[in-house]
């Protein structure tokens, strides 16, 4: 159920705390708080303050486009995208099946940009938060004050992150909105040099990985009642696994498990995603939320990302990773691990992997393949899903007989988590902010709570309905001359 | 023999023959003249102005333009590049040409000749029309927000495939391209994908469906050279060779 701060009963009589904008997130958001006379916190609510209307402007477009086309959603994590919506159209030409080069070389792109992504959200956005603490001088918490205080954890971060892009650029052509992934498969393989060039540094780049486990471990046992209580909330959690069970991001089945680790679905084939998953919606917010359909809308919102995928799977396929997963789940005995924070750690496992993951790859002669592309008998529909880095990535396109998008339905990773971002924000103002005059380091708590999930609020809202707006007429001395509004369903009315 | 006769191309000797123009004699030489509207292997046109040259203190376009004996051309100066940006700059905002997600990125005139002379913004406001697409033929699409009405696919279709498929109708900004077919639909026309109008076309306008993104960044055709030194510019020297 969702928490009783989700709307307050009389909020016209209650103070309204704004933060806003949310900062080092990707995208705009704000949070509002409603705290009464006691200074207790009566509202919670994440807002996204953006609006994007991809879903809407792709349809009349032919379906080749889409896979550049809709990474441009965002330039933190497009492979995303550009890789959920190639697999989209891969069952659209209908390539059942990749080549082994096509598949490994989308692979090697989708590790490169989760070793990115992870990198820039924990060294770039959220290590200050966590090296000195969410009170510390706001002038100092940030990636500067990293940069001067321990530099050679920012110098890693910054290698790090670059390693993946230039894995990005070598796969696809260009380090964010490239085109290497086309319906059927890839548009090039990789050259004996590319290679090579990859080589040279990955072994550094696993240590690296490794140290920012270490790290990270290190501070959550530092603080270890802080950490795992910090927004902490039980959930179900969903993502993709392999066919063994492994840890898997590019290709596999979608699983579901409740608080206590129960399956809900397993090894669910994501062509019928529909048939598990549904979208609900809230006069208060743009963006949508998802629910898993056999619980219903109240109590069938779930958890996605790295947190959820460490808790899912059974294994993860590379040996450094595996073990820090078993040590990431022991301290849980067993079930699935709740602290919010706890994504961070799952996060760098993930990074570690990913790095690993790499190296397997690059000694696999499949990589300079010439095989590149697979087509079959043409389809008016495709559905594509991966574990984009914030969780798991839904896109669903049908098109008419001259291949034109007649309509689309994405499900963007943040969205998942839109109702347990909302969860958490309340868990932190029961926890930290009641009875509190708030401060800048209070409130940052709030921005803590969602910095874990690393949401990516420019993708996750998307276009739904008609948009509700008002526009107010006032005159030089900021009087209101004319008001006009426009309700969600598009109907406008004067109100002056 | 006859003895050889030149004109000025920014103060080099271009030698030209009867009835060239100052563009024909200009690539023959391997000069490059920014231009759109013009191929080397259709009747100028003229229309596009970006080949606009100075001579005498007069403008005119390069593909028209008959070369005369001791004419004194500019073609590089600011001034005239100058002229060349701010006909790009129309020609930019006046269709929807969308580089990021265009197909024909990196091998696009029109993003090449921008490229060339430095255009480095639209500088006009964007009109954003709302043209459509027509995916009615089978295996070419074509996209009326990119047509910059260069009349190529035209004289493509008239003069080498004998269809007269295309022609340009409508005036000022209600001006595009229409097909020849009783329902005025692509798919309705005689347009072969083998036809020299469904591969002539300089910018996104006219595709072949499904093929989109298939030449990875880095290989197509302006990616490592400019426009001066690949496409069509090189048509005659090649053929020469």
């Amino acid at each position: 159920m969702p928490s009783e701060l989700e709307t307050a009963k009389d909020p016209e009589k209650l103070d309204r705390i704004v933060i806003e904008p949310l900062t080092r997130v990707e995208g705009h958001g704000k949070v509002t708080l409603l705290q009464d006379e006691n200074l207790q916190i009566k509202q919670a609510r994440l807002h996204i303050a953006e609006f994007r209307g991809f879903e809407k402007f792709i349809q009349g477009r032919p379906y080749w486009e889409l896979p550049v086309l809709v990474q441009r959603l965002c330039g933190i994590c497009p492979v995303s995208h550009h890789l959920a919506a190639a697999k989209a159209t891969d069952m659209i030409v209908g390539a059942m099946q990749l080549t082994p080069t096509a598949e490994k070389i989308r692979r090697l792109m989708h590790y490169g940009q989760t070793l990115q992504s992870h990198a820039l959200h924990f060294f770039h956005l959220c290590s200050p938060d966590l090296l000195f603490g969410y009170d510390d001088d706001v002038r100092h918490r940030n990636i500067v004050g990293v940069i001067e205080d321990s530099p050679e954890i920012a110098r890693q971060g910054v290698m790090l992150r670059k390693y993946g892009q230039e894995v990005i650029r070598v796969t696809s052509g260009k380090r964010v909105h490239g085109t290497g992934a086309i319906p059927g498969g890839i548009n090039k393989s990789l050259s004996r040099e590319e290679i090579d060039y990859l080589k040279t540094d990955i072994d550094q780049v696993i240590d690296w990985a490794q140290q920012a486990v270490v790290l990270i471990r290190r501070i959550f046992f530092e603080h270890y009642d802080y950490h795992i209580n910090f927004a902490s909330i039980d959930s179900s959690m969903m993502s993709m696994v392999r066919e063994d069970g492994a840890y898997e991001i590019y290709h596999g089945g979608l699983r579901a498990r409740d608080r206590n680790g129960r399956d809900i679905f397993n090894h669910v084939d994501y062509r019928n995603y529909s048939d598990y998953i549904k979208e609900g919606v809230k006069n208060w917010s743009y963006m949508k939320f998802p629910f898993i359909t056999s619980l219903g809308q109240e109590d069938g919102w779930y958890r996605v990302g790295s947190l959820a995928r460490v808790n899912n799977c059974d294994f993860f396929s590379t040996e450094r990773a595996e073990a820090e997963r078993v040590e990431f789940r022991a301290i849980s005995d067993g079930l699935p691990v709740q602290s919010t924070l706890a994504y961070h750690w799952a996060r760098l496992i993930e990074l570690l992997h990913c790095a690993e993951a790499i190296r397997e790859l690059l000694d696999d002669s499949d990589l300079g393949g010439s095989e590149l592309v697979n087509k079959g008998e043409m389809q008016l529909h495709g559905t594509g899903v991966i574990e984009a880095p914030r969780g798991t990535l839904f896109h669903h396109y049908e098109i008419d007989e001259n291949s034109l998008v007649t309509r689309a339905s994405l499900i963007v990773s943040t969205t998942n988590n839109n109702q347990a971002m909302n969860e958490s924000i309340r868990r932190v103002a029961t926890q930290y902010l009641d009875g509190q005059q708030l401060t800048e380091a209070l409130l940052n708590q709030v921005e803590v709570a969602i910095r874990a999930y690393d949401p990516c609020l420019s993708c996750a809202t998307h276009a739904m309905g008609k948009m509700p707006l008002q526009i107010d007429l006032v005159n030089k001395d900021n009087a209101l001359i004319d008001r006009l509004e426009k309700n969600a369903s598009g109907k406008i009315k004067r109100r002056l | 023999m006859s003895a050889t006769v030149t004109f000025l191309l920014d103060g080099k000797a271009i030698p030209f023959q009867d009835g060239d123009t100052v563009m024909d004699a200009a690539l023959r030489a391997g000069e490059y003249i920014p231009h759109l509207c013009h191929n080397p292997e259709f009747t100028p046109h003229g229309s596009c102005r970006v080949c606009i040259v100075e001579v005498n203190g007069r403008h005119y376009s390069a593909c028209t333009l008959p070369a005369a004996e001791n004419m004194n051309v500019d073609n590089s100066s600011e001034a005239i590049m100058a002229k060349r940006r701010s006909l790009l700059q129309m020609l930019f905002v006046e269709g929807n040409h969308i580089c990021p997600a265009c197909e024909k990125s990196g091998a696009c005139q029109l993003q090449a000749v921008a490229y060339y002379t430095r255009m480095l913004s639209p500088h006009f406001p964007h009109f954003f029309p709302r043209r459509s697409i027509d995916a009615t033929h089978p295996d070419i699409i074509f996209y009326h927000n990119r047509c910059i009405l260069c009349g190529l696919c035209e004289r493509a279709s008239r003069d080498v495939d004998g269809k007269n498929v295309f022609t340009i109708s409508g005036r000022g900004m209600n001006s595009r391209v229409i097909f020849n077919s009783d329902s005025g639909k692509l798919g309705d026309s005689e347009l072969s994908i083998s036809d020299r109008a469904a591969s002539i076309c300089p910018v996104g306008a006219i595709l072949p469906k499904s093929k989109g993104y298939q030449v990875p960044i880095g290989q197509r055709l302006y990616d490592t050279r400019p426009i001066s030194l690949v496409g069509d510019s090189n048509i005659r020297r090649n053929d020469k060779t």
